[in-house]
């Protein structure tokens, strides 16, 4: 058992993620003020307690979809207490074309996600093992991959590399960084190279999906994983369904492109609900362990 | 502009070809071509919409003719011996000055038919397997990979999703990645997303003077950040696409230059400038050890 003094280390080691992770909770679901004592659900509208969706991992207690949750939020509930140390969290965006009015709105979405990027690095324990965990955070810019967020992730993986650690990736995001235009193409093949030279090295890559994962992180990192898992209902493809309806000139059936889909078209090996995430990561994460 | 400039030269040209057919019309011939020099003298100074319309041009030589043109014995190798035969990638083994290579690129088709056939260059995840496939025998049988980049993107449709279109592509980046012999890519038109890059994650990328780069074709650019298609040209300007952009923001390593008024003209000249440029960078790394080329790639992409 675990001594009280324990805990406590463990307490103050983790107070700067538990400060965050209170700040990220549902600030997905904006326009919300946190803490809300009430929130409605963004599909069916219905109104539940605060501390009702937190009971439910942030998925509506009445018609079960899931609100995207902060990367620090989704940390915390992965992490062994006291393990979590952040990777990289200085490293901004940056702004290679001098794109109009980029640094400004990067600046308003920093100040109000209080993230300076995309991705959140970070390393820590799981189940008592070490691990390397990006997160990608749809709130930031839709997650997109940016000069920054294509050199953290691969910064990310060679430390995984390097510590000969599992490395697992949350991917959300809507694709490139239209503002940082070809360097935000060339992250695609930077990332990738990372995987292709992390996994030669027999290092394990779980790639859990998360709605959104689209455009230039499905076609890159997100898909290379030896195990695949997503959350239930998210979009996941290359193409956005609107320019694809627009390509073909018709509705696209019911659930296409949704986690569901993507797994009994054979592109994902399970589908994990929230409240399983941590669980079947530490069933993974054993089932690799060298004897 | 640009456009403007070749509707006004190509009627020239088709008056100077109806007059060489008759005698003693020599002068009129020289003031003609006269005329012609100083209107393509005119738009020395290109603007990135004017690239963009180059790149695009319908008589632009494409990856069918620049394999005819710069190599000989080509075998060409079909399908993805999976499930499909993409059109829109065409590929196989030649020579290049005597020597195996594997070469491939985007295929758009010159006639409505073969547009069609090819969707306009368009590649779905059965194209992007056959491309591996391809390669993967380069690295098998040590021949050095030429690619030529010629496309508006990868196909968003229905069945290239359902049959993993970002899987194939992130399969490419990896395994390209991976190789020991040289990949030298060549953009010649168009190379629009990860639909380009499938094929391009090369050791040396060569962009011809007219043809551009770039993360999203800047119709679709300007649709997602503005919302109006119709700024497109706006688009090309703040994209950076242009090889001289490239070149600048070491993602091209070498510019080959085109004739005034783009290449679709004077193929000729192209693929002789082109065919001197692919012979030194292959003479490159020649000397270099297969684990030394791999990383002379990796460091490339690792730096950007």
């Amino acid at each position: 058992m675990k001594s009280p003094i324990q805990s406590l280390v463990e307490l103050v080691k983790d107070r700067d993620l538990r400060q965050k992770a209170n700040k990220d909770t549902m600030s997905g679901a904006a326009p919300l003020k946190v803490p809300a004592t009430f929130i409605s659900c963004r599909k069916c509208g219905r109104r539940a307690l605060h501390s009702r969706w937190e009971e439910n991992y942030y998925i509506c207690p009445h018609c079960g979809s899931y609100s995207p949750i902060g990367a620090y939020y989704r940390l915390k509930m992965l992490y062994d207490p006291g393990t979590f140390q952040e990777l990289d969290q200085d490293m901004a965006v940056k702004d290679p074309l001098d794109f109009p009015e980029y640094r400004e709105k990067a600046e308003s979405q920093a100040k109000k996600t209080g993230l300076k990027e995309a991705v959140v690095s970070s390393k820590g324990k799981i189940g008592g093992i070490p691990v390397v965990v990006l997160v990608l955070d749809s709130r930031f810019f839709m997650g997109s991959m940016s000069q920054a967020v294509g050199e953290k992730v691969t910064r990310g993986i060679e430390v995984a590399d390097k510590e000969q650690c599992p490395l697992i990736i949350f991917s959300a995001s809507g694709g490139a960084r239209m503002q940082e235009g070809i360097y935000s193409l060339m992250q695609m093949a930077k990332t990738s190279a990372a995987v292709e030279l992390f996994s030669e090295h027999g290092g394990l890559f779980i790639s859990y999906l998360t709605h959104p994962t689209t455009g230039g992180v499905t076609a890159s990192f997100a898909t290379l994983g030896d195990i695949t898992l997503a959350e239930p209902g998210a979009l996941i493809g290359f193409a956005g369904p609107r320019v694809i309806e627009q390509t073909i000139n018709s509705k696209l059936p019911k659930g296409f492109q949704k986690s569901e889909y993507l797994e009994s078209h054979g592109f994902v090996d399970k589908i994990v609900e929230r409240k399983d995430m941590r669980e079947t990561l530490i069933q993974l994460l054993k089932l690799h362990q060298k004897a | 502009m640009i456009k403007e400039v070749l509707e006004k030269t190509d009627a020239l040209e088709e008056k100077i070809q109806a007059l060489l057919a008759e005698e003693e019309k020599t002068e009129e011939i020289k003031v003609l071509q006269e005329e012609k020099k100083k209107l393509l003298d005119s738009c020395k100074d290109l603007e990135p919409g004017d690239r963009v319309f180059l790149a695009r041009h319908p008589r632009r030589p494409h990856v069918e003719d620049f394999v005819s043109a710069l190599f000989t014995d080509f075998f060409e190798q079909k399908g993805d011996h999976l499930y499909d035969e993409d059109r829109s990638i065409y590929g196989g083994i030649a020579r290049f000055h005597g020597r195996p290579v594997t070469v491939l690129g985007h295929r758009k088709g010159r006639t409505v038919e073969e547009n069609l056939s090819c969707n306009f260059g368009m590649t779905c995840p059965e194209g992007y397997r056959k491309a591996k496939r391809i390669m993967e025998q380069a690295e098998k049988f040590d021949r050095p990979i030429i690619t030529f980049v010629d496309t508006p993107g990868a196909y968003p449709g229905l069945e290239a999703e359902q049959h993993g279109q970002g899987e194939a592509i992130a399969k490419n980046l990896a395994f390209m990645s991976s190789l020991h012999v040289p990949v030298i890519a060549v953009v010649t038109g168009e190379g629009s997303s990860g639909g380009a890059l499938g094929i391009c994650v090369a050791n040396k990328i060569l962009m011809l003077e007219n043809a551009i780069y770039s993360v999203l074709s800047p119709e679709g650019f300007a649709t997602i950040l503005w919302k109006d298609s119709s700024r497109a040209a706006e688009a090309a300007k703040v994209m950076k696409l242009t090889a001289k952009d490239l070149k600048e923001a070491n993602v091209a390593d070498e510019v080959v230059p085109e004739s005034l008024g783009g290449a679709q003209d004077d193929p000729e000249s192209l693929y002789k400038a082109l065919d001197q440029v692919l012979e030194k960078t292959l003479a490159y790394y020649d000397g270099m050890s297969r684990h030394e080329i791999r990383k002379d790639r990796l460091s490339k992409f690792r730096n950007i």
